[in-house]
């Protein structure tokens, strides 16, 4: 007991070697473990592959970089797949907004809660199960088809469209909650005071409630826009014959592994740079 | 500073980590895209006592333990005779094939004609004692120490069967009915979303089929032995195509069930799919067209490496013999290796609708072969283009 | 704030329609659950209850999901010891690097799950099978437990964040030593952040696929991986309906539980 007192002691009078002992286990998990390994699948993407027997061939060579830039449609599914991920940013913001103002400020206090179990509910539901109930959705005479049919329409089948659908469905919940959360706490008396100094509902809201707001748009935005370029299962489901980066990343993991990790660097490189981007925003305390 | 120390010794940690993954010895073996010279690797000489366990990488529907249909089931029989717990892993492509060999964690794969020289040449599959299969003797003479599964007179694996690559399409909705790869290629448009194709960059081959037909000028002779301007020609039409797929597909049960509910309606398949899509109720037809057909010829391979050699040699020994051969060709749709399996299917015209003992059918069928520099028509006054550029193509035309 | 009626109509048709479009995929699974027709038309026939019942026998749907609560409760500890260890250190103290911590850390959950995965699978690769060991489950629970961190990590450094050192100083000048008051004053503080935070570690660990598929070796087969395996499979399709359709109906209660816990955080946010 003296011994556990005198390292309290210790401890207490020693700030730094606290924090030490707080950092070196995580930090031996995370640099050595995680950033370890995606610095030796870097490594390995400056590698090439024996074009038979598929080894993989450890000499410093630049060759998949320079395929990666020079052939047009790896260029293509690089744009197309930013092209998504912006997308589905886009419309889960656009969706979300209203959905998590009702729950935020319209519904009554007591059905909150409620509310917000609605929210996370789906998001247990699992991945692959949500996926495949769109694939039946949209399939042939499936769901959508069968929706529109009275108006003459037919739904848009497997392809890119349904590919955003999809993936904007999926990580929907991911953008309400901190929207939810952001509106909850907005302080009411910010709005009194807009409402008193003469502005009307969209005023304030462009003026107050967005500016207060984007932090939270920001960090769900992280979640919407990463999820979306590295997804490729819901491509292989719902896709078509649509390809984007993970898919390409994915064909290429068999035969060509240093390829296949040239072609993931693409994804990395945008995502750090958009969680740069975001980092002003103060978007990762909100996360 | 402790808090720099703590860095210090994760960086270094990660330096180590690094530079033992920088520091390792590539492949051995020849593997020069010119020719094969496979290491040196012996086969065993007997057999030992069984581990109670084998792993394989199979094709869809090789491996039947009886959870697809209660009533296919090979495996069970087999794990209560030799006491081998078998794991098997449903392999989509042989370049899945040739992917999951090099982890190590498998015992015996089937192997088509596009994989097999791979592993051969890698090293990864061992030459296989025949005397350790007694029922290699009853295989079909046409299977044995073929160009895909042997190399210099010692066998690299047991002939599982071999099959045709057919064209399905919807009955219902596919009218008239196609008697071509047009339907596929030039005719496709009429069934624009609708049309299926399988997903690896084999499928070149087919396209180069179906131009050998139509573009004599192009001089075709063998669809994996393509020069620059064939290939290119190839590469084109499969571009043109591209347009009128709906979705590719490589998992079978994907194909399944985009023609069970409409969303593919014509396209290439194997006899196991077109037989489990009628069996869930769609009215489908598979065939070979009149141009031929690209299609493979199996053998079960031995890692060279393998954890449970000699449950291995047990289950290929098992699967080649005659009951359970003619289970699987039926299950399958494919024709047997074992001569002896043709008197124990339970369709007595079988072999001969597949043709199991007719060697110049056989000719016709292009089998999966793997695409090399060196021609394997025989030229030798062109470069042909190797599988490493068809599988680049293939990204390029799914676009 | 004040909003005029047609603006509070217009959102709350809005926000049903939001929900339906939420919920209307998930009624299709129950629905289909309850479909006698195997291959899932619509619209069904009938409603029958007895893939039901064969769901309940299916030994490997109950294997898959013994194997993803053994994972998911691996990864949940580490991540609850790591995240709480880097919560501590980047809320109560200053130093070089501190934001790059808080960056480091939500990497894993940000980069693409496949990227994740081949890297963790070639590091296992060259690191393990020298040593004649393999992937297993411990491979996926340390795949698990890298981005499960972040997920704990926020919600303790939002809840050290609100409460103030003091208490720990006034507990100190009260004569408790650094262990007592952390046993004493800090954890109760941080406890239902560590509860929400681990629940929603479980849930992520519960549902991931991508990753999952890269680091578990050839036995190992968690409930997604399970799902992935039978869902197209005509005879196992219907069974994988009844497992999803369970998960969502039960999934409601430790959401409810992790909401109530973290009210004061105002969201059980997902992270």
């Amino acid at each position: 007991m003296a011994l556990l007192t005198r390292t309290a002691g210790a401890l207490h009078r020693r700030p730094r070697l606290r924090l030490a002992l707080l950092l070196t286990a995580p930090l031996l998990w995370l640099a050595v473990l995680y950033l370890g390994s995606l610095a030796v699948l870097f490594v390995s993407a400056f590698w090439t592959t024996d074009s038979f027997t598929s080894e993989v061939v450890k000499v410093w060579s630049t060759d998949n970089f320079h395929e990666l830039f020079t052939t047009p449609v790896y260029r293509q599914v690089i744009v197309r797949s930013v092209g998504v991920a912006l997308a589905v940013t886009a419309l889960c913001v656009v969706i979300a907004f209203p959905v998590a103002f009702y729950t935020a400020r319209v519904a009554r206090a007591k059905w909150r809660p409620l509310l917000v179990v609605a929210i996370l509910t789906p998001l247990w539901a699992s991945y692959l199960v949500k996926v495949y109930a769109w694939r039946l959705i949209l399939s042939e005479g499936g769901l959508a088809d069968w929706m529109l049919k009275p108006f003459g329409l037919s739904g848009p089948g497997f392809g890119l469209p349904a590919a955003v659908l999809t993936l904007t469905y999926l990580w929907l919940p991911y953008m309400i909650l901190p929207i939810h959360t952001a509106l909850e706490q907005l302080p009411a008396n910010l709005l009194d005071a807009s409402a008193d100094l003469g502005a009307r509902t969209w005023r304030t809201f462009r003026s107050v409630v967005l500016p207060m707001v984007l932090p939270s748009v920001a960090a769900g935005s992280i979640f919407t826009f990463s999820l979306s370029l590295g997804d490729y299962i819901t491509v292989q489901i719902v896709g078509g014959k649509t390809q984007l980066i993970g898919n390409l990343v994915y064909s290429n993991i068999e035969l060509n592994l240093p390829m296949a990790a040239a072609l993931g660097t693409v994804p990395v490189v945008v995502i750090v740079l958009y969680l740069l981007a975001m980092r002003r925003t103060g978007a990762l305390s909100s996360l | 500073m402790r808090l720099t120390r703590t860095l210090q010794v994760a960086a270094s940690a990660a330096a180590l980590l690094l530079a033992a993954t920088a520091c390792g010895s590539s492949g051995n073996g020849g593997s020069s895209s010119t020719g094969l010279n496979p290491p040196d690797l012996k086969a065993r000489s007997k057999l030992g006592k069984s581990e109670g366990q084998v792993n394989l990488i199979a094709w869809a529907g090789y491996v039947e333990n009886g959870s697809n249909d209660p009533k296919v089931d090979w495996v069970t029989p087999f794990e209560k005779q030799t006491g081998c717990k078998v794991n098997s892993k449903v392999a989509a492509s042989s370049d899945e094939m040739v992917k999951l060999m090099k982890t190590g964690e498998y015992d015996a794969v089937s192997a088509s004609g596009d994989a097999s020289l791979r592993l051969i040449a890698s090293g990864d599959a061992a030459p296989v004692n025949t005397k350790l299969v007694p029922n290699y003797k009853d295989i079909f003479s046409g299977l044995k120490n073929g160009s895909w599964n042997s190399v210099k007179g010692r066998m690299y694996g047991i002939p599982h069967g071999r099959g045709a690559n057919l064209l399905m399409y919807n009955t219902q909705k596919v009218t008239p009915a196609p008697t071509s790869w047009s339907a596929v290629f030039d005719d496709a448009s009429t069934y624009k979303g609708h049309v299926t194709a399988y997903d690896s960059p084999i499928y070149i081959a087919d396209a180069a089929l179906y131009l050998k037909a139509t573009k004599p000028e192009l001089k075709i002779k063998d669809p994996y032995a393509l020069d620059q301007k064939q290939f290119d020609a190839a590469v084109a039409l499969l571009k043109k195509q591209n347009a009128n797929i709906g979705e590719y597909w490589s998992d079978y049960l994907k194909e399944i069930s985009a023609f069970k509910s409409g969303d593919s309606v014509v396209g290439t398949t194997w006899q196991v799919i077109a037989n489990l899509t009628a069996q869930e109720g769609v009215k489908v037809k598979a065939f070979v067209p009149k141009e031929g057909s690209t299609g493979w010829s199996d053998t079960w391979m031995l890692y060279s490496k393998a954890k449970h050699p000699n449950c291995a040699y047990q289950w290929m020994n098992w699967i080649v013999s005659p009951k359970v051969n003619a289970q699987v060709a039926e299950y399958f749709g494919e024709a047997p290796a074992n001569s002896k399996a043709c008197e124990l299917t339970s369709d007595k015209n079988f072999c001969t609708t597949y043709h199991a003992a007719d060697e110049s059918y056989w000719k016709n069928i292009a089998f999966w072969n793997t695409p090399i520099e060196q021609c394997l028509d025989g030229r030798t006054d062109v470069k042909c283009v190797p599988y490493a550029k068809w599988v680049q193509a293939w990204t390029e035309i799914k676009g | 704030m004040q909003l005029s009626r047609s603006a509070r109509i217009a959102l709350r048709v809005a926000a049903g329609l939001g929900f339906a479009v939420i919920y209307v995929p998930l009624l299709l699974v129950l629905v289909n659950s309850l479909n006698p027709d195997r291959s899932a038309s619509w619209p069904p026939p009938r409603l029958t209850l007895h893939w039901w019942s064969v769901a309940w026998q299916n030994s490997g749907a109950r294997a898959a999901l013994w194997t993803s609560v053994k994972a998911g409760l691996g990864a949940t500890a580490i991540a609850l010891v790591l995240g709480t260890l880097i919560a501590f250190a980047v809320a109560r103290h200053r130093f070089f690097g501190r934001g790059a911590i808080s960056f480091v850390v939500v990497l894993p959950i940000a980069l693409p799950g496949i990227v994740t995965g081949i890297a963790l699978n070639s590091a296992f690769g060259t690191v393990l099978e020298p040593l004649g060991v393999g992937l297993g489950l411990f491979t996926v629970i340390v795949g698990h437990a890298t981005f499960c961190i972040v997920v704990v990590f926020n919600n303790v450094v939002a809840r050290l964040r609100r409460t103030s050192g003091s208490y720990e100083e006034a507990a100190m000048d009260l004569g408790a030593d650094t262990f007592r008051a952390f046993v004493d004053v800090t954890f109760p503080l941080v406890r239902s952040a560590l509860l929400a935070g681990g629940l929603l570690a479980f849930a992520l660990s519960f549902d991931e696929i991508v990753v999952t598929t890269f680091t578990a070796g050839p036995g190992i087969e968690t409930l997604p991986i399970w799902i992935f395996n039978n869902m197209t499979r005509p005879q196992q399709a219907p069974v994988v309906n009844v497992v999803a359709a369970v998960l969502v109906l039960l999934s409601a209660v430790p959401i409810y539980v992790a909401q109530r816990l973290s009210a004061d955080t105002a969201s059980g946010s997902r992270v």
